[in-house]
């Protein structure tokens, strides 16, 4: 009975046209796995790194460097004057030491990787010199879970990819079928609108399970990224995403006749959110002026509310405000794309 | 139109036919007058669907989905009606069993067109609509078209189809009207349209040199013809007894020693009707 419901068959229609198309299969499924892994290699956390600097040449510039290479964190090397000048201006030493006395440090003072290099050398410099240490301390070194970046990276793909699978996969479906006048066919028969519109939410329903299982999945299993909330907890989150990109792809696609006309407002619409939803980085960087637009975006709170889940295990009552965001996003564009929708 | 007739809009492109078919569909808004199927106006919502649970509608332009199946492609226009042939009684109908499993992308040009009016079938229609559903097939697949079509018919179905060629109308349809510019320029059976012409026979020729103009005059005045319209380089007659006319003619061109380079005759057709109304020739071919 359920087989023969139109809001089924238009469903399965839908998910058949899509798993029978490779190239949508690739750029849904394939491609944010492509990028977290190669993101996620990129950009491994493996410990502070050896620092390189380098001596100029002179009287004791040998004895110099014997002292710095004992030190584990320090590369020293010597440098003529030109060399060294060139290699300081592009990055390749953190710091120049000029023997003499006084001893010289030369860096650039903007420069994180230049500061952590003055501080290292002069310590190691100084305690050969005879300096005593006066404080007892110890270190205690710890990797607090879901610091590392690809940790940040996973949740912001999946609203990412919830993003673009949203808004492509209705668009396009619908603006092909407007374009072919399979729309028009469709509007021959008794069809009800309500099927046709929601034959979308129930595929992407089923699409959605399969895009969290694939990323979450290959997180965890590649980088060991956890998801500290509930399963449950995400799968809603994802399912709201899911609903409200649906609803934009709607309305993207609600006007457009053609395919050129719609990749233009769809790019229009995701490009920004690309840009600016802390995807990639952290939307914070951006000027504090910026940040309520930014935070008003869909894929901004849904990015928070992901990551809220999966790093911090947020509980679905505490993310009210970034669900809110979501929710109203898709109820307003389903709302308007239903009003102005081109059925012919 | 009548219940159980075979209804033909003719016309060249462009004469309003998908125009006219698509504002009977409930598709297109009319910009004036009334419509009325199966006995009611169009309305919106649930009264509107349930009269489009009796009809069955082919269009010219659709392109159904590239990627389904014949067999997935019927059982989603099925779900749409609460009474529907099955997918197996449909496919049976319009001859597709052996391509149920093929992609619709694979599918021939007459194929294609055959699933197109699978989908209307389906429906199991009292009224179907056909818009152009021979256009570009080669003759076999026409053949194999107005068989489906003959077989819905005799089932009591009521058919609405447009088509360019005349040879088709005259075969399938009960009544036909003729458009031009949007306007039927000619309603009635092939045959009293035939008949309207005043003649049964239609002479088509071509001289070597030209026509020189004094000649169209003594054609009028040879006994059984009609009329005579001077068309690209061909002069077309319009004849009652063709074996009368025919050697008249002949001695009439021997005497005024003009040669010919072509000569056929034909029985009169509605393309005749269509060029004696309008003065155009029907198909652009
Ligand atoms: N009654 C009318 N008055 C004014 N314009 C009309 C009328 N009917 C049709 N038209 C216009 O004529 C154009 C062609 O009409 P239509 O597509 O119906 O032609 P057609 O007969 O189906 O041609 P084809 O054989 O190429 O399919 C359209 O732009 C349509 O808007
Ligand atoms: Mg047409």
């Amino acid at each position: 009975m359920i087989r023969e419901h139109p809001l089924f068959q238009l469903a399965l229609a839908r998910m058949r046209e899509f798993y029978r198309e490779p190239e949508a299969v690739f750029w849904v499924f394939g491609f944010p796995i492509v990028l977290a892994f190669a993101l996620g290699l990129a950009f491994r956390n493996t410990g502070p790194g050896k620092l390189q600097v380098g001596v100029a040449a002179g009287p004791g510039d040998s004895a110099l460097v014997a002292v710095l290479d004992s030190s584990p964190r320090l590369i020293a090397t010597v440098l003529d004057s030109a060399t060294a000048r060139t290699r300081l201006r592009t990055g390749r030493i953190a710091l120049l030491v000029v023997p003499g006395d006084p001893l010289v440090y030369r860096y650039d003072t903007t420069r994180t990787e230049s500061g952590l290099a003055r501080l290292q050398v002069d310590e190691v410099v100084q305690r050969a010199r005879g300096r005593k240490d006066v404080a007892a301390v110890r270190d205690d070194r710890v990797v607090a879970p879901g610091s590392r970046y690809i940790d940040f990276l996973i949740p912001g793909l999946l609203g990412m990819n919830l993003l673009g699978s949203g808004i492509w996969g209705v668009g396009f479906s619908v603006v092909q079928a407007r374009q072919k006048k399979l729309l028009k066919r469709y509007m021959a028969t008794p069809m009800k609108r309500s099927d046709y519109l929601l034959s979308f939410i129930l595929s992407r329903l089923v699409f959605l399970i399969v895009e969290i299982g694939f990323l979450v999945g290959f997180g965890w299993l590649m980088f060991g990224v956890a998801v500290r909330g509930s399963l449950a907890t995400l799968g809603g989150v994802a399912i709201l995403g899911a609903f409200a990109f649906a609803g934009l792809g709607l309305l993207v696609a609600s006007r457009a006749r053609t395919i050129e006309g719609v990749s233009g407002l769809m790019n229009l619409v995701m490009l920004p959110m690309w840009i600016l939803s802390g995807t990639f980085f952290s939307y914070s960087r951006f000027p504090d002026a910026m940040i309520p637009f930014v935070k008003a975006l869909p894929l901004t709170a849904l990015n928070d509310a992901l990551r809220a889940v999966m790093i911090d295990g947020a509980a679905l009552a505490t993310l009210g405000a970034p669900l809110a965001i979501v929710i109203a996003w898709g109820a307003v564009s389903f709302v308007i794309a239903l009003r102005i929708f081109r059925w012919r | 139109m009548a219940s159980g007739e075979c209804f033909g809009l003719l016309g060249p492109n462009g004469a309003g036919k998908t125009t006219t078919i698509e504002i009977l569909e409930g598709l297109t808004p009319q910009d004036s007058g009334d419509v009325e199927i199966l006995g009611t106006p169009w309305h919106e919502g649930a009264a509107g669907r349930a009269l489009r649970e009796r009809l069955g509608i082919q269009l010219q332009e659709t392109q159904l989905a590239d990627k389904l199946t014949v067999e997935e492609t019927l059982a989603v226009f099925r779900s749409f009606y609460r009474e529907a042939h099955t997918v197996n009684e449909v496919l049976a109908l319009v001859e597709l069993e052996e391509k149920r499993r093929a992609r619709v992308a694979t599918l021939s040009g007459g194929q294609k067109q055959r699933l197109a009016v699978a989908c209307a079938l389906v429906s199991k229609p009292e009224l179907l609509f056909l818009d152009e559903p021979t256009t570009g097939l080669d003759p076999h697949s026409r053949r194999q078209l107005w068989e489906i079509i003959r077989s819905f018919r005799a089932a009591g179905g009521t058919v609405l189809l447009t088509t360019h060629y005349m040879e088709e109308a005259e075969r399938l349809c009960n009544r036909v009207a003729i458009m031009d510019h949007g306007k039927v320029i000619a309603l009635g059976t092939p045959r009293e349209l035939i008949a309207s012409l005043g003649a049964e026979h239609v002479v088509e020729f071509a001289l070597i040199d030209g026509t020189p103009d004094d000649v169209t005059d003594a054609l009028r005045g040879l006994g059984g013809v009609t009329a005579v319209r001077p068309g690209a380089g061909v002069l077309s007659l319009t004849v009652t007894e063709l074996h009368r006319t025919l050697p008249a003619l002949l001695t009439l061109l021997q005497r005024r020693d003009l040669e010919l380079s072509s000569l056929t005759t034909h029985h009169a057709t509605l393309d005749d009707v269509f060029v004696a109304l309008t003065g155009r020739q029907l198909r652009d071919t």
